[in-house]
């Protein structure tokens, strides 16, 4: 069995990030990753963290994430998560994990009706959590969007409660910190980008991580989640 | 017995609906300024066999809450008739 933290980034119809997250999370970081196909009825033991990447899982069909939320090893994800495995979903993979209920809340149509595709910014307002320590408190990330549906809501006591825990992990923002409308790319209640679980072991972020990693694409600023998640693991895998 | 299901499915009281906006004022600036409210949705219709129409009801609404509608975001009207 290899020492090194072991990824595994699920590969649903439509995923169309599962090579980026799988790059991210085996060449940028000192990890190992391997896909885990959508059908399977198991994870293997030596899994650390699921990654659901980006994509559009089954079309998009109903709603973002609806469909896959259903595939078979999504059952096997939440029993992961359960017992306190580590979780990622970026983008329509934080879609799926509020359609599974994993996370609270949901992700509308975009306030603008259109389909996001830049870079935005991003503060660190948490980074007390197992995805986000190898950021400063307060760092600004330039992480790039590409969706129509990441407008995040849940109801006035879902986002007391979420805040009221400290759930929010980045919040959109202009460059200098401010929490502005327009350094809001969808709408989202509060500018909220990425939240974890109450429990701390299950994250998602609309923003992509897996798209700034390496040098040559002219960012590392989204390494900081996966190098996180290595730390955070890094004792429980050996 | 089998019956035949219609679903209206549309956001919920308190969500701004983009597009039904977008589309009353592109309403508003041709010729229809008395339009107001317009709500975009989706339509789902399907067949179920059950015993009786309130059963084929139940179930039908339990498909609701469980995959085609989300309802933390969205409404649903069910419609159950008998199929001839």
């Amino acid at each position: 069995m290899s020492s090194k933290v072991q990824f595994g980034v699920v590969q649903f119809p439509g995923s169309n990030c599962d090579n980026d997250a799988l790059y991210a999370t085996s060449h940028a970081v000192d990890a190992e990753s391997r896909f885990l196909w959508h059908k399977e009825t198991a994870i293997p033991a030596d899994i650390d963290c699921v990654i659901l990447p980006g994509g559009f899982s089954y079309g998009d069909y109903l709603r973002s994430g609806a469909i896959a939320r259903f595939s078979p090893i999504m059952k096997e994800v939440i029993a992961f998560a359960n017992r306190g495995g580590y979780v990622v979903g970026i983008c329509n993979g934080f879609q799926v994990l509020t359609e599974a209920g994993l996370l609270p809340g949901a992700l509308a149509r975009n306030i603008n009706q259109l389909f996001n595709c830049k870079t935005v910014y991003l503060k660190t307002v948490n980074n007390q959590t197992a995805f986000s320590s190898s950021y400063e408190l307060g760092s600004i990330l330039g992480v790039p969007i590409a969706h129509g549906e990441g407008n995040y809501f849940a109801d006035a006591n879902t986002i007391k409660e979420l805040e009221g825990n400290n759930q929010v992990v980045f919040r959109y923002s202009e460059t200098n910190g401010l929490l502005t409308d327009s350094s809001n790319p969808n709408g989202s209640i509060n500018n909220i980008a990425g939240i974890i679980n109450k429990s701390g072991n299950v994250f998602g972020m609309m923003p992509h991580p897996e798209r700034v990693c390496d040098p040559l694409l002219g960012s590392t600023d989204g390494v900081g989640v996966f190098q996180s998640l290595v730390h955070a693991l890094q004792s429980v895998h050996a | 017995m089998k019956y035949h299901a219609s679903v209206d499915i549309t956001l919920r009281q308190g969500i701004l609906d983009v597009q039904g906006k977008t589309v009353e004022h592109a309403l508003h600036s041709m010729e229809f300024g008395s339009i107001s409210n317009v709500r975009i949705g989706k339509f789902v219709e399907l067949n179920i066999e059950a015993p009786t129409q309130d059963s084929a009801y139940e179930a039908v609404k339990a498909a609701c809450e469980k995959l085609i509608a989300n309802p933390i975001m969205e409404d649903f009207h069910i419609t159950v008739k008998e199929v001839a």
